[in-house]
């Protein structure tokens, strides 16, 4: 088990590398590192399509939240901590680990369907026997779309669950919303910030680099597809919580 | 730097020999050596699953083999380094079982894809390229279509017109007219033979359709257990003793074939 784990590690690894390696190869001979159209059509998919399920999620949480510490902290008087609270806790955390979740879910198992489909097909060959380099063609765009708008993503996760908590705060509470989003601002670290897009950038990576693995790797005809978009589903929020959870201890350590 | 290097002789384009090549204790290939000189076409004869698919996958240095030398054109394709490997590559067209179309792109894009990506040329050029390969295999109105509208004959096609869009100096095939009706693997079988004749390339057609075999090749090679057992003519196979190929030939239930494998 261990062993395994280390060895797709290292494969996964390894297909950084060698991505990295077409794209220069291709810019060296004065093209673009990727496909312009496939890399606008993929983040479109990923960035633009992803936004009403990750604004929707978040709303939710962030309410559910705001209410029910609100509750607990309003039996010593302290709700006015709930705005505080909610910004810390998305900016920094919920943030980026809930969109991570929902992209793994949603972007990480259409790549490795697409790619794994194409493997099984033989275009993932084709592509290869003709000297066009499968990594820059499939790897790349998806890589580097979902590198990309993660952040962006996750902003749009902090934002409306912001929205979601100021909501329900005025509601239960009675705290204006004007008083809600001063207080949180007031609250947010620069430190809380920078965590927060740091993390998204990572997860971005973890779920375009597993998700593109498995689709390169898959065996076996459809059966073989299914197996694969599982795992990789399962193996990136795994690697998403895991690095997650890596972060914030390294990040206590070092600053608190 | 060796002396046949410098040979006025035109050396062969392909070249394998001594190639082995096992998956764990599973040996596909033992010792096989193959010449392929210029515009010739060699058919590989065998029974199916018995790794004739995998030479053509040797020869575009997609697996390395476990032991022996693969050449082309004199460069040993064994030791190339990625960069000259889709150099390599680009001199190559693979045509496959199941064509490979990439399914999100148009015929036309399908076929653009190689010329886009690797060479300068304006996109007039290059349609105009895109309409005369499509010609030559017959498919002039297939151009805006997207390959899951097309046939199983028509993708083969189509995937032929991609195999010859950079003018290849060698063409592979992967049983280029299984699972087609009579016709149209008759007509695919006369493409081979006219598209190795109008650009001069080296063919190296994969089968076990022994009509076609013969009809198309001007060498035949018989692999068996991972050996080349036989190789000649299309007649000297044809009229050859050996009881594996003329059991083969013959598609008689008789013999060392099954015998062997039971």
């Amino acid at each position: 088990m261990l062993r395994r784990t280390l060895q797709h590690t290292g494969s996964i690894v390894w297909l950084l590398v060698l991505t990295i390696q077409e794209m220069g190869d291709a810019i060296r001979r004065g093209r673009l590192p990727f496909r312009t159209k496939i890399f606008f059509q993929q983040c479109d998919r990923t960035g633009v399509g992803s936004v009403p399920l990750v604004a929707l999620v978040s709303f939710f949480i962030g309410l559910t939240m705001a209410l029910l510490t609100g509750y607990q902290l309003r039996t010593f008087g302290q709700q006015r901590l709930v705005p505080a609270l909610v910004g810390i806790a998305f900016t920094r955390e919920l943030g980026p680990l809930m969109t991570g979740i929902m992209l793994a879910a949603r972007i990480g198992a259409a790549y490795t369907a697409e790619i794994g489909t194409m493997k099984v097909s033989d275009e993932v060959e084709a592509i290869e026997a003709m000297g066009l380099g499968p990594l820059r063609f499939l790897v790349s765009p998806r890589l580097l779309a979902v590198f990309m708008l993660m952040p962006c993503l996750v902003i749009v996760s902090d934002m409306t669950a912001m929205v979601g908590a100021s909501l329900i705060s005025f509601w239960a509470f009675d705290i204006p919303l004007r008083t809600f989003f001063a207080t949180a601002l007031d609250s947010l670290l620069l430190r809380d910030l920078v965590a927060g897009v740091l993390k998204s950038f990572l997860f971005g990576l973890i779920i375009g680099l597993v998700s593109c693995y498995k689709g390169l790797t898959v065996q076996g005809g459809a059966a073989g597809v299914g197996d694969a978009t599982t795992s990789s589903v399962v193996a990136s929020i795994t690697t998403v919580i895991g690095m997650d959870t890596l972060i914030n201890i390294m990040l206590v350590a070092l600053f608190e | 730097m060796k002396p046949e290097d410098s040979a006025p002789v035109e050396r062969p384009l392909v070249e394998l020999r001594d190639i082995s090549l096992a998956f764990g204790e599973k040996e596909i290939l033992k010792n096989v050596s193959l010449v392929a000189g210029r515009r010739e076409r060699i058919v590989l004869l065998g029974q199916s699953g018995g790794g004739k698919s995998t030479i053509l996958r040797l020869i575009l240095g997609i697996l390395p083999p476990t032991g022996g030398t693969v050449k082309f054109n004199g460069a040993d394709v064994t030791r190339m380094r990625r960069r000259r490997l889709n150099k390599m590559r680009q001199k190559i067209g693979m045509v496959y079982q199941y064509s490979a179309l990439i399914s999100s792109l148009s015929v036309r894009d399908n076929l653009a894809l190689p010329l886009e990506e690797l060479t300068d040329k304006t996109r007039a050029e290059i349609d105009e390229l895109v309409q005369m390969k499509l010609e030559m295999v017959g498919m002039a109105d297939a151009r805006d279509k997207m390959p899951s509208e097309l046939s199983g004959g028509m993708r083969k096609r189509i995937g032929l017109a991609r195999g010859i869009m950079m003018d290849p100096e060698l063409i592979l095939y992967d049983e280029p007219s299984a699972g087609l009706d009579p016709v149209i693997s008759a007509v695919i079988d006369e493409l081979i033979i006219e598209l190795s004749e109008k650009i001069g390339a080296t063919s190296i057609i994969v089968t076990h359709e022994l009509e076609s075999a013969f009809k198309i090749a001007t060498r035949v090679a018989m692999l068996y257990k991972g050996e080349i057992i036989a190789e000649g003519t299309p007649e000297e196979i044809r009229s050859s003793e050996d009881p594996v190929v003329a059991q083969f030939i013959s598609g008689s239930t008789q013999g060392p074939i099954l015998e062997t494998s039971k």
